[in-house]
Protein backbone atom coordinates (compact mmCIF):
# COMPACT_ATOMS: atom_id res chain seq x y z
CA UNK A 1 0.00 0.00 0.00
CA UNK A 2 2.74 2.42 0.98
CA UNK A 3 4.65 1.54 -2.15
CA UNK A 4 1.60 2.21 -4.23
CA UNK A 5 1.24 5.57 -2.55
CA UNK A 6 4.83 6.57 -3.20
CA UNK A 7 4.55 5.28 -6.69
CA UNK A 8 1.69 7.58 -7.44
CA UNK A 9 3.02 10.69 -5.73
CA UNK A 10 6.29 10.55 -7.66
CA UNK A 11 6.95 14.02 -9.05
CA UNK A 12 4.82 15.02 -11.98
CA UNK A 13 5.28 18.39 -13.64
CA UNK A 14 5.39 20.85 -10.74
CA UNK A 15 4.85 24.56 -11.00
CA UNK A 16 5.61 27.31 -8.48
CA UNK A 17 4.50 30.92 -8.30
CA UNK A 18 6.18 33.62 -10.25
CA UNK A 19 3.83 36.25 -8.89
CA UNK A 20 0.44 36.30 -7.27
CA UNK A 21 -2.28 38.47 -5.89
CA UNK A 22 -4.85 37.69 -3.23
CA UNK A 23 -7.29 40.54 -2.73
CA UNK A 24 -10.09 40.69 -0.26
CA UNK A 25 -12.80 43.24 -0.37
CA UNK A 26 -15.52 44.01 2.10
CA UNK A 27 -18.16 46.61 1.42
CA UNK A 28 -19.08 48.49 4.59
CA UNK A 29 -21.63 51.12 5.47
CA UNK A 30 -18.95 53.59 6.52
CA UNK A 31 -15.98 52.52 4.49
CA UNK A 32 -14.97 49.72 2.13
CA UNK A 33 -12.06 47.62 3.20
CA UNK A 34 -9.65 46.26 0.63
CA UNK A 35 -6.36 44.48 1.17
CA UNK A 36 -3.90 42.81 -1.14
CA UNK A 37 -1.34 40.11 -0.51
CA UNK A 38 1.42 39.41 -3.01
CA UNK A 39 3.44 37.08 -0.77
CA UNK A 40 1.51 33.85 -1.31
CA UNK A 41 3.51 30.72 -2.03
CA UNK A 42 2.15 27.71 -3.86
CA UNK A 43 3.07 24.48 -5.58
CA UNK A 44 0.87 23.08 -8.33
CA UNK A 45 1.36 19.63 -9.78
CA UNK A 46 -0.10 19.94 -13.23
CA UNK A 47 -0.20 16.23 -13.93
CA UNK A 48 -2.29 15.38 -10.87
CA UNK A 49 -4.03 18.73 -10.37
CA UNK A 50 -2.87 18.82 -6.76
CA UNK A 51 -2.19 22.22 -5.37
CA UNK A 52 -1.27 23.84 -2.04
CA UNK A 53 -1.20 27.51 -1.02
CA UNK A 54 0.28 29.31 1.94
CA UNK A 55 -0.95 32.86 2.45
CA UNK A 56 0.96 34.81 5.13
CA UNK A 57 -1.73 36.80 6.91
CA UNK A 58 0.59 39.58 8.08
CA UNK A 59 1.38 40.42 4.44
CA UNK A 60 -2.08 41.72 3.62
CA UNK A 61 -1.54 45.39 2.88
CA UNK A 62 -4.35 47.82 3.61
CA UNK A 63 -4.95 51.40 2.66
CA UNK A 64 -4.68 52.29 6.33
CA UNK A 65 -1.92 50.91 8.51
CA UNK A 66 -4.18 50.94 11.53
CA UNK A 67 -6.60 48.63 9.71
CA UNK A 68 -3.76 46.22 9.07
CA UNK A 69 -2.82 46.31 12.72
CA UNK A 70 -6.38 45.61 13.86
CA UNK A 71 -6.87 42.93 11.19
CA UNK A 72 -3.86 41.02 12.50
CA UNK A 73 -4.23 41.78 16.19
CA UNK A 74 -7.96 41.56 16.76
CA UNK A 75 -9.58 39.60 13.96
CA UNK A 76 -7.17 37.05 12.49
CA UNK A 77 -4.96 36.63 15.60
CA UNK A 78 -1.98 36.34 13.31
CA UNK A 79 0.51 35.54 16.06
CA UNK A 80 -1.46 32.36 16.77
CA UNK A 81 -2.50 31.59 13.18
CA UNK A 82 0.13 33.12 10.90
CA UNK A 83 -0.98 31.51 7.64
CA UNK A 84 -4.04 30.66 5.63
CA UNK A 85 -3.60 27.27 3.96
CA UNK A 86 -5.35 25.68 1.01
CA UNK A 87 -4.76 22.02 0.22
CA UNK A 88 -6.67 20.54 -2.64
CA UNK A 89 -6.99 19.99 -6.34
CA UNK A 90 -7.75 21.89 -9.49
CA UNK A 91 -10.33 19.63 -11.10
CA UNK A 92 -11.33 19.07 -14.73
CA UNK A 93 -8.07 20.39 -16.17
CA UNK A 94 -7.02 19.34 -19.63
CA UNK A 95 -3.32 19.94 -19.18
CA UNK A 96 -2.49 19.34 -22.84
CA UNK A 97 -4.95 21.96 -24.00
CA UNK A 98 -3.46 25.42 -24.46
CA UNK A 99 -5.65 28.40 -23.65
CA UNK A 100 -8.16 29.39 -21.01
CA UNK A 101 -10.51 26.79 -19.58
CA UNK A 102 -12.99 26.63 -16.77
CA UNK A 103 -11.99 24.65 -13.70
CA UNK A 104 -13.08 23.91 -10.19
CA UNK A 105 -10.90 24.03 -7.10
CA UNK A 106 -11.81 21.69 -4.32
CA UNK A 107 -10.11 21.02 -1.02
CA UNK A 108 -9.50 22.15 2.54
CA UNK A 109 -9.16 25.80 3.39
CA UNK A 110 -7.71 26.75 6.77
CA UNK A 111 -8.09 30.31 8.02
CA UNK A 112 -7.76 31.47 11.62
CA UNK A 113 -7.08 27.87 12.65
CA UNK A 114 -10.42 26.64 11.29
CA UNK A 115 -10.46 24.13 8.42
CA UNK A 116 -13.39 23.89 6.00
CA UNK A 117 -14.08 21.82 2.91
CA UNK A 118 -14.51 24.29 0.06
CA UNK A 119 -15.24 24.39 -3.67
CA UNK A 120 -14.43 27.39 -5.83
CA UNK A 121 -15.09 28.03 -9.49
CA UNK A 122 -12.34 29.57 -11.52
CA UNK A 123 -10.39 29.57 -14.73
CA UNK A 124 -7.01 28.24 -15.69
CA UNK A 125 -5.01 29.58 -18.60
CA UNK A 126 -2.36 27.23 -19.94
CA UNK A 127 0.47 28.72 -21.96
CA UNK A 128 3.88 27.37 -22.85
CA UNK A 129 5.78 27.40 -19.55
CA UNK A 130 3.13 29.53 -17.87
CA UNK A 131 -0.09 28.67 -16.10
CA UNK A 132 -2.42 31.34 -14.78
CA UNK A 133 -5.14 30.40 -12.30
CA UNK A 134 -7.89 32.85 -11.37
CA UNK A 135 -10.85 32.68 -9.06
CA UNK A 136 -13.31 34.87 -7.23
CA UNK A 137 -15.29 33.61 -4.28
CA UNK A 138 -16.79 34.72 -0.98
CA UNK A 139 -15.85 33.73 2.53
CA UNK A 140 -18.17 33.96 5.48
CA UNK A 141 -16.19 35.25 8.44
CA UNK A 142 -18.41 33.32 10.80
CA UNK A 143 -17.34 30.01 9.19
CA UNK A 144 -13.79 30.64 10.33
CA UNK A 145 -14.72 31.97 13.77
CA UNK A 146 -13.60 35.48 12.92
CA UNK A 147 -15.66 37.61 15.26
CA UNK A 148 -16.47 41.21 14.66
CA UNK A 149 -16.85 43.33 17.80
CA UNK A 150 -20.29 44.85 18.22
CA UNK A 151 -18.92 48.38 18.33
CA UNK A 152 -17.63 48.30 14.79
CA UNK A 153 -20.10 45.91 13.25
CA UNK A 154 -21.27 48.41 10.68
CA UNK A 155 -17.72 48.75 9.45
CA UNK A 156 -17.14 45.16 8.43
CA UNK A 157 -19.34 42.96 6.30
CA UNK A 158 -20.01 39.38 7.35
CA UNK A 159 -18.93 38.12 3.97
CA UNK A 160 -15.80 39.16 2.17
CA UNK A 161 -15.11 38.78 -1.51
CA UNK A 162 -11.78 37.21 -2.37
CA UNK A 163 -10.14 37.58 -5.77
CA UNK A 164 -7.07 35.49 -6.49
CA UNK A 165 -4.67 35.45 -9.39
CA UNK A 166 -1.70 33.09 -9.54
CA UNK A 167 1.00 33.11 -12.21
CA UNK A 168 2.85 29.81 -12.27
CA UNK A 169 6.15 28.87 -13.86
CA UNK A 170 7.82 25.43 -13.95
CA UNK A 171 9.68 24.55 -10.77
CA UNK B 1 -14.12 -4.06 -10.15
CA UNK B 2 -11.66 -2.00 -12.15
CA UNK B 3 -13.21 1.18 -10.82
CA UNK B 4 -12.84 -0.10 -7.28
CA UNK B 5 -9.17 -0.88 -7.81
CA UNK B 6 -8.54 2.49 -9.39
CA UNK B 7 -10.21 4.18 -6.41
CA UNK B 8 -8.13 2.11 -4.04
CA UNK B 9 -5.01 3.34 -5.78
CA UNK B 10 -6.14 6.93 -6.03
CA UNK B 11 -7.35 7.45 -2.49
CA UNK B 12 -4.02 7.23 -0.69
CA UNK B 13 -2.40 9.29 -3.45
CA UNK B 14 -4.90 12.01 -2.89
CA UNK B 15 -4.28 12.24 0.83
CA UNK B 16 -0.52 11.74 0.92
CA UNK B 17 0.54 13.73 -2.08
CA UNK B 18 -0.98 16.98 -0.87
CA UNK B 19 0.66 16.63 2.50
CA UNK B 20 3.94 16.10 0.67
CA UNK B 21 3.35 19.21 -1.40
CA UNK B 22 2.47 21.19 1.71
CA UNK B 23 5.63 19.99 3.43
CA UNK B 24 7.69 20.85 0.40
CA UNK B 25 6.16 24.31 0.30
CA UNK B 26 6.66 24.95 4.00
CA UNK B 27 10.30 23.90 3.77
CA UNK B 28 10.96 26.16 0.80
CA UNK B 29 9.67 29.26 2.60
CA UNK B 30 12.16 31.87 3.67
CA UNK B 31 11.89 33.05 7.24
CA UNK B 32 11.47 36.82 7.47
CA UNK B 33 11.82 38.77 10.68
CA UNK B 34 8.40 39.68 11.98
CA UNK B 35 7.83 42.45 14.47
CA UNK B 36 5.43 42.50 17.37
CA UNK B 37 2.52 44.87 16.85
CA UNK B 38 0.04 46.51 19.22
CA UNK B 39 2.11 46.35 22.39
CA UNK B 40 -0.31 49.02 23.64
CA UNK B 41 -3.55 50.37 22.19
CA UNK B 42 -2.60 54.00 22.31
CA UNK B 43 0.20 56.48 22.51
CA UNK B 44 -0.55 57.03 26.23
CA UNK B 45 -0.45 54.38 28.92
CA UNK B 46 -2.43 56.47 31.41
CA UNK B 47 -0.89 59.94 31.72
CA UNK B 48 2.48 59.17 30.24
CA UNK B 49 3.83 57.87 26.98
CA UNK B 50 3.89 54.35 25.60
CA UNK B 51 6.41 52.84 23.17
CA UNK B 52 3.90 53.09 20.34
CA UNK B 53 4.75 55.43 17.50
CA UNK B 54 2.31 56.48 14.82
CA UNK B 55 2.43 54.77 11.46
CA UNK B 56 3.81 56.77 8.58
CA UNK B 57 1.50 59.62 7.51
CA UNK B 58 -0.90 58.94 10.34
CA UNK B 59 -2.20 61.88 12.31
CA UNK B 60 -3.50 61.30 15.78
CA UNK B 61 -5.70 63.84 17.45
CA UNK B 62 -5.71 63.44 21.20
CA UNK B 63 -8.13 65.10 23.54
CA UNK B 64 -7.38 64.43 27.19
CA UNK B 65 -9.22 65.71 30.16
CA UNK B 66 -9.01 65.46 33.95
CA UNK B 67 -11.77 66.50 36.30
CA UNK B 68 -11.14 68.02 39.72
CA UNK B 69 -10.63 65.98 42.87
CA UNK B 70 -13.29 63.46 43.72
CA UNK B 71 -12.83 64.19 47.44
CA UNK B 72 -13.79 67.85 46.96
CA UNK B 73 -17.24 66.51 47.61
CA UNK B 74 -20.74 67.28 46.47
CA UNK B 75 -20.25 71.09 46.34
CA UNK B 76 -17.83 70.58 43.43
CA UNK B 77 -19.89 67.62 42.22
CA UNK B 78 -16.96 65.34 43.08
CA UNK B 79 -14.60 67.26 40.85
CA UNK B 80 -16.85 67.41 37.83
CA UNK B 81 -17.12 71.20 38.13
CA UNK B 82 -13.50 71.59 37.09
CA UNK B 83 -11.75 70.53 33.94
CA UNK B 84 -8.11 70.35 32.99
CA UNK B 85 -7.64 69.72 29.32
CA UNK B 86 -4.84 68.89 26.95
CA UNK B 87 -5.44 69.02 23.21
CA UNK B 88 -2.71 67.62 21.04
CA UNK B 89 -1.67 66.24 17.69
CA UNK B 90 0.91 63.62 16.83
CA UNK B 91 2.11 62.77 13.34
CA UNK B 92 4.03 59.82 11.95
CA UNK B 93 6.98 61.07 9.92
CA UNK B 94 8.07 57.47 9.40
CA UNK B 95 6.74 54.27 10.95
CA UNK B 96 9.31 54.75 13.71
CA UNK B 97 9.53 58.53 14.17
CA UNK B 98 6.63 60.63 15.42
CA UNK B 99 6.40 64.31 16.29
CA UNK B 100 3.74 65.92 18.43
CA UNK B 101 2.62 69.05 20.17
CA UNK B 102 -0.15 70.07 22.47
CA UNK B 103 -1.44 72.48 25.01
CA UNK B 104 -2.47 71.67 28.54
CA UNK B 105 -4.58 74.05 30.58
CA UNK B 106 -2.55 73.21 33.71
CA UNK B 107 -0.08 76.16 33.95
CA UNK B 108 -1.15 76.94 30.36
CA UNK B 109 1.63 74.67 29.17
CA UNK B 110 2.55 74.08 25.56
CA UNK B 111 4.64 71.04 24.82
CA UNK B 112 6.33 69.62 21.76
CA UNK B 113 8.04 66.27 21.43
CA UNK B 114 9.65 63.62 19.29
CA UNK B 115 9.60 59.91 19.82
CA UNK B 116 11.66 57.38 17.95
CA UNK B 117 11.32 53.61 18.07
CA UNK B 118 14.93 52.48 18.31
CA UNK B 119 14.30 48.75 18.65
CA UNK B 120 11.25 46.69 17.77
CA UNK B 121 10.43 43.47 19.59
CA UNK B 122 10.54 40.55 17.18
CA UNK B 123 8.31 37.48 17.06
CA UNK B 124 10.16 34.34 18.06
CA UNK B 125 13.29 35.65 19.74
CA UNK B 126 15.92 38.03 18.43
CA UNK B 127 14.83 41.26 20.06
CA UNK B 128 12.98 40.70 23.35
CA UNK B 129 11.78 44.29 23.87
CA UNK B 130 10.72 47.40 22.01
CA UNK B 131 12.62 50.54 22.98
CA UNK B 132 11.42 54.03 22.18
CA UNK B 133 13.30 57.23 22.97
CA UNK B 134 11.12 60.18 23.91
CA UNK B 135 12.12 63.82 24.36
CA UNK B 136 10.05 66.92 24.91
CA UNK B 137 10.33 70.62 25.58
CA UNK B 138 7.53 72.45 27.33
CA UNK B 139 6.83 76.08 28.13
CA UNK B 140 4.59 77.29 30.94
CA UNK B 141 2.88 80.36 29.57
CA UNK B 142 1.33 81.14 32.95
CA UNK B 143 1.78 83.55 34.68
CA UNK B 144 1.68 86.52 32.35
CA UNK B 145 4.88 88.56 32.34
CA UNK B 146 3.20 91.53 34.06
CA UNK B 147 1.68 89.31 36.74
CA UNK B 148 4.93 87.56 37.62
CA UNK B 149 6.59 88.55 40.90
CA UNK B 150 9.93 88.99 39.11
CA UNK B 151 11.12 89.77 35.57
CA UNK B 152 10.27 86.35 34.16
CA UNK B 153 12.11 85.28 31.00
CA UNK B 154 11.25 82.58 28.48
CA UNK B 155 13.95 80.24 29.79
CA UNK B 156 12.40 80.43 33.26
CA UNK B 157 9.27 78.85 31.85
CA UNK B 158 10.96 75.94 30.16
CA UNK B 159 11.20 72.29 31.12
CA UNK B 160 12.59 69.30 29.26
CA UNK B 161 12.02 65.58 29.51
CA UNK B 162 14.02 62.64 28.25
CA UNK B 163 12.70 59.12 28.55
CA UNK B 164 13.71 55.65 27.48
CA UNK B 165 10.55 53.56 27.13
CA UNK B 166 11.24 49.84 27.30
CA UNK B 167 8.31 47.52 26.69
CA UNK B 168 7.70 43.87 26.19
CA UNK B 169 4.54 42.23 24.95
CA UNK B 170 4.56 38.97 26.88
CA UNK B 171 1.37 37.66 25.31
CA UNK B 172 -1.52 39.10 23.30
CA UNK B 173 -3.06 40.07 26.64
CA UNK B 174 -0.12 41.26 28.73
CA UNK B 175 2.39 44.03 28.01
CA UNK B 176 4.69 45.72 30.54
CA UNK B 177 6.75 48.86 30.25
CA UNK B 178 9.62 50.50 32.16
CA UNK B 179 10.29 54.21 31.81
CA UNK B 180 13.60 55.60 33.10
CA UNK B 181 13.03 59.35 33.00
CA UNK B 182 14.69 62.66 33.66
CA UNK B 183 12.68 65.86 33.90
CA UNK B 184 14.68 69.07 33.91
CA UNK B 185 13.06 72.28 35.08
CA UNK B 186 15.03 75.49 34.58
CA UNK B 187 13.34 77.11 37.55
CA UNK B 188 11.60 75.44 40.49
CA UNK B 189 9.44 77.19 43.07
CA UNK B 190 11.70 76.29 46.01
CA UNK B 191 15.18 74.97 45.42
CA UNK B 192 15.50 73.56 48.95
CA UNK B 193 12.62 71.13 48.48
CA UNK B 194 12.63 70.51 44.73
CA UNK B 195 15.23 69.16 42.30
CA UNK B 196 15.81 70.95 39.01
CA UNK B 197 16.76 67.56 37.61
CA UNK B 198 14.20 65.00 38.66
CA UNK B 199 15.16 61.39 38.10
CA UNK B 200 12.27 58.95 38.00
CA UNK B 201 11.49 55.40 37.04
CA UNK B 202 8.08 54.65 35.66
CA UNK B 203 6.52 51.23 35.51
CA UNK B 204 3.29 50.37 33.80
CA UNK B 205 1.37 47.79 31.87
CA UNK B 206 -1.78 46.67 30.24
CA UNK B 207 -3.90 43.60 30.60
CA UNK B 208 -6.41 42.91 27.88
CA UNK B 209 -9.70 41.65 29.23
CA UNK B 210 -11.33 41.32 25.81
CA UNK B 211 -10.31 41.98 22.25
CA UNK B 212 -11.18 45.66 22.53
CA UNK B 213 -10.89 46.42 26.24
CA UNK B 214 -7.78 46.54 28.39
CA UNK B 215 -6.87 47.58 31.93
CA UNK B 216 -3.87 49.86 32.25
CA UNK B 217 -1.77 51.14 35.11
CA UNK B 218 1.20 53.42 35.47
CA UNK B 219 3.39 54.59 38.38
CA UNK B 220 6.30 57.02 38.41
CA UNK B 221 8.75 56.69 41.31
CA UNK B 222 10.98 59.74 41.86
CA UNK B 223 14.50 59.28 43.22
CA UNK B 224 16.23 61.48 45.84
CA UNK B 225 13.23 63.63 46.62
CA UNK B 226 14.34 66.35 49.08
CA UNK B 227 12.68 66.50 52.50
CA UNK B 228 9.66 68.75 52.53
CA UNK B 229 8.91 68.25 48.85
CA UNK B 230 5.25 69.14 48.40
CA UNK B 231 4.57 66.68 45.56
CA UNK B 232 3.69 63.01 45.25
CA UNK B 233 4.59 60.20 42.92
CA UNK B 234 1.98 59.87 40.21
CA UNK B 235 -0.16 56.79 39.99
CA UNK B 236 -2.89 56.09 37.52
CA UNK B 237 -5.27 53.37 36.43
CA UNK B 238 -7.20 53.23 33.22
CA UNK B 239 -9.62 51.27 31.09
CA UNK B 240 -8.93 51.38 27.36
CA UNK B 241 -11.68 50.79 24.84
CA UNK B 242 -10.44 50.49 21.30
CA UNK B 243 -12.94 50.83 18.46
CA UNK B 244 -11.51 51.08 14.98
CA UNK B 245 -9.81 54.44 14.65
CA UNK B 246 -10.73 55.59 18.16
CA UNK B 247 -9.24 54.80 21.53
CA UNK B 248 -11.19 55.82 24.63
CA UNK B 249 -9.32 55.71 27.91
CA UNK B 250 -11.11 56.27 31.20
CA UNK B 251 -8.62 57.05 33.94
CA UNK B 252 -8.36 57.49 37.68
CA UNK B 253 -5.23 59.26 38.84
CA UNK B 254 -3.81 61.58 41.49
CA UNK B 255 -2.58 64.17 39.00
CA UNK B 256 -4.24 66.89 36.98
CA UNK B 257 -1.33 67.47 34.66
CA UNK B 258 -0.88 65.98 31.23
CA UNK B 259 2.65 67.06 30.45
CA UNK B 260 5.68 65.26 31.90
CA UNK B 261 6.68 68.12 34.15
CA UNK B 262 3.22 68.33 35.60
CA UNK B 263 2.54 64.67 36.27
CA UNK B 264 6.01 63.35 37.04
CA UNK B 265 7.45 66.26 39.04
CA UNK B 266 4.43 68.25 40.17
CA UNK B 267 1.68 65.82 41.09
CA UNK B 268 -0.08 67.46 44.00
CA UNK B 269 -2.60 64.78 44.91
CA UNK B 270 -2.04 62.11 47.54
CA UNK B 271 -3.52 58.97 46.01
CA UNK B 272 -3.98 57.20 49.35
CA UNK B 273 -5.66 60.25 50.87
CA UNK B 274 -8.22 60.11 48.09
CA UNK B 275 -7.02 63.08 46.04
CA UNK B 276 -8.22 61.40 42.88
CA UNK B 277 -9.20 62.74 39.51
CA UNK B 278 -11.42 61.05 37.00
CA UNK B 279 -10.60 61.74 33.41
CA UNK B 280 -10.39 60.46 29.91
CA UNK B 281 -8.15 60.42 26.88
CA UNK B 282 -9.81 60.18 23.50
CA UNK B 283 -7.79 59.68 20.36
CA UNK B 284 -8.86 59.68 16.76
CA UNK B 285 -6.45 58.55 14.07
CA UNK B 286 -6.48 59.84 10.51
CA UNK B 287 -4.48 58.24 7.71
CA UNK B 288 -3.28 60.44 4.90
CA UNK B 289 -3.46 58.81 1.49
CA UNK B 290 -0.49 57.24 -0.16
CA UNK B 291 1.07 55.81 2.96
CA UNK B 292 1.75 52.52 1.24
CA UNK B 293 4.47 52.33 -1.32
Amino acid sequence: MLLVCFGFSAPGQKYILERSSVIFFSAGAIEDIRAENIKTSSIFNVSTGEVVFLVPISDFEFEKELMKEHFNEKYLETVKFPKAIFQGKFLNIKSDQVGEQVMKASGKLTIHGVTKEVNFAGTIDIKPNRIIARSKFTIRLEDYKIKIPQLVWQNIAEEVEVTVEFYYKPQ
Amino acid sequence: MRVAITLLFLLPTFCFAQDDLLKELQESEKKETEYVISTFNGSRLVNGQSVETRHKRELEFIFAHRFGRINDGIYELFGLDQAYVRIGLEYGITDRLSAGFGRNSVDKTMDTYLRYKVFRQTIGGGMPVSITAFGNAAVKTSPKKKDADYDIQLQDRMSYTAQVLIARKFSPALSLQLMPTIVHRNIVADQTTENNDEFALGIGGRLKVSRSVSLNSEYYYRFDVPAGNPYYNSLGFGVDIETGGHVFQLVLTNTRGLTERAFISETDGDFLAGDLHLGFNVTRTFQFKGARK
